[in-house]
């Protein structure tokens, strides 16, 4: 059983704080880090593989401090985003090169039993220069996997796969998770973090926003104040309605868009209301769009808490 | 540790596939055409065989294959982030600059030694052992070549070009017009060596006096090693944030 602490840990290049006095703890099972684009995911991943030193903080795996401890390799799998792997080997030799840097007593065994693992032994005598996305990803994680390590990080492991893929990968990772591994992976998708991650945290702008299970994660996500985009047969009279009703708290007539901009506090009750209001009215929705759901937004809602 | 094999073939494979083998066999082959052109046209004579391979050899030949073979052994893997499957390993980083010299080194003797022997030795037969001066000579360039370009393939993401100025540029255009700049330059190192070894009759000469050049040598291939390593220890792999 193995488990990451960062403590009270920042990173700043130059004048740009990267991560900002974030402390989390990354117990065994599978844990999620969600966040946009330039939250600085990887900036965290980078220090828990040894591969950043904090600016101010600790890292430690067990206690160990992480960075220029070779040591600790021997119970870290990496699985970098970066595509660069060793092109001009087949995918068999590679792992095998990665089963002999860890010193393993039979490095042989041990990489065909990592890439049985990840399904790439009908492919192990290709060149990886011939692999699809997919199967570099794949051979990327039985490289990590090759010395049974007690942590596994993986940076974005869904990017560029199809679904069918991306189940597969899952169904490891969770397996891995219950057989007591210590797994983290990043991702800026929530649906993904959610039907794999049994535990979540979520970092924006450099800052820890929020940790827990999914259910947690989610209901934090859904109970902000969600803005609508409405455009019906009698806008005046829709809101008329819906400010009388305790969902809305809001309410702006757009003559630029000729729409209405609503913004909803109970987001399970402004569903059911809105259309029932309209069908008791006799009014007819034409437009009903979220208009704040990109992730950036829900991330800052977050933040701003 | 100095060595780790998987390390070794995995570098040996990376300098030996792809165009590079190709630039690494076309430079001596050049070389060898050219000393049985000149011995078939001009035949034995001392002061050609001591211009070509000072002139094209040591001044050329063996850079070049320097630059190709130290940047080479660890720039790329910087460059296109693989080298994190060697860091990411328990194993000591040093370990892994000393293997990627050694490759560097053996690369380097294997594409300029013997082939600068066999062309000094067609052009005039290891006469006043010119042949001999300029292969010594051309082993101890090599090793300095590739730790410090080795050490430059950690520092910049340009180490071929900057390798390709510093011999070209420094050692070739400076060192023939600022005399200041050959003090500090492995070609004349290495030369001073030469003269030391060839007959007095073989027109050989340097601007640094042996002892110096040895101090040199041997300073400036254990610091860039030294140094490389520090690099690789505290290597950023660079993210996307």
């Amino acid at each position: 059983m193995t488990t990451i602490r960062i403590t009270k840990t920042s990173r700043w290049f130059g004048n740009v704080v990267a991560v900002n006095d974030v402390t989390m703890e990354i117990a065994p099972g599978v844990t999620g880090l969600l966040g946009p684009n330039g939250a600085g995911k990887s900036t965290l991943i980078h220090m828990m593989s040894g591969f950043l030193a904090p600016s101010s903080g600790t890292v430690t795996l067990d206690d160990r401090t992480i960075w220029r401890n070779a040591p600790v390799y021997s119970e870290i799998g990496l699985v970098p985003e970066r595509e660069g792997m060793y092109d001009y080997l087949t995918g068999g030799e590679f792992v095998l090169a990665n089963a002999e840097l860890h010193g393993l007593a039979d490095p042989g065994s041990a990489a065909r039993a990592a890439l049985d693992t990840v399904d790439m032994a009908h492919a192990a005598d290709r060149r990886i220069a011939t692999y699809s996305k997919g199967m570099r990803q794949r051979v990327k994680m039985a490289s990590a996997l090759v010395h049974e390590p007690s942590v596994l990080l993986l940076d974005e492991p869904f990017n560029g796969m199809d679904p069918r893929q991306r189940m597969h990968l899952m169904e490891l990772l969770r397996k891995m998770g219950n057989d007591g591994r210590t797994v983290l992976f990043s991702s800026h998708i929530l649906e993904e973090v959610e039907q794999l991650a049994t535990h979540i945290e979520v970092i924006v702008a450099g800052r820890h926003a929020a940790s827990g299970d999914y259910r947690k994660i989610r209901r934090l996500m859904t109970d902000r104040p969600h803005r609508y985009l409405v455009r019906s047969s009698d806008d005046r009279a829709l809101a008329a309605a819906l400010i009388a009703d305790r969902s809305t708290s809001g309410i702006e007539f757009d003559t630029a868009e000729n729409a209405l901009r609503v913004q909803a506090v109970d987001f399970g009750r402004f569903t059911t209301q809105l259309p029932r209001l309209a069908k008791d009215h006799g009014i007819r929705l034409l437009t009903v769009s979220p208009s704040d759901e990109s992730l950036e937004s829900v991330f800052s809602y977050l933040v701003s808490r | 540790m100095l060595y780790n094999h998987t390390v070794a073939r995995l570098t040996y494979r990376a300098l030996l596939g792809r165009r590079r083998a190709l630039i690494l066999c076309a430079l001596p082959a050049l070389l060898l055409v050219i000393a049985v052109a000149v011995r078939a046209f001009a035949g034995v004579d001392d002061r050609a065989a001591t211009e070509i391979l000072g002139g094209l050899a040591l001044a050329t030949l063996v850079p070049l294959i320097g630059v190709i073979a130290g940047t080479g052994a660890i720039a790329p893997e910087i460059d296109d982030g693989s080298i994190v499957y060697l860091l990411s390993k328990p194993l000591n980083r040093r370990t892994i600059v000393t293997t990627k010299l050694f490759v560097a080194i053996g690369v380097s003797l294997a594409f300029t030694v013997v082939p600068i022997l066999i062309a000094g030795i067609i052009l005039n037969g290891n006469s006043q052992q010119i042949a001999t001066a300029f292969t010594v000579a051309a082993i101890v360039a090599s090793v300095a070549y590739s730790a410090v370009f080795l050490l430059l393939g950690t520092l910049s993401r340009n180490a071929v070009v900057l390798g390709l100025i510093y011999a070209m540029v420094w050692e070739a255009l400076f060192g023939n017009l600022v005399p200041g700049a050959r003090v500090l330059s492995i070609q004349q190192w290495s030369l001073s060596l030469a003269e030391r070894i060839a007959a007095d009759g073989a027109d050989i000469s340097s601007d640094v006096a042996l002892p110096t050049a040895m101090i040199l040598l041997v300073v400036a291939t254990v610091l860039g090693t030294w140094y490389a390593g520090e690099r690789l220890r505290s290597l950023k792999v660079a993210g996307d944030d």
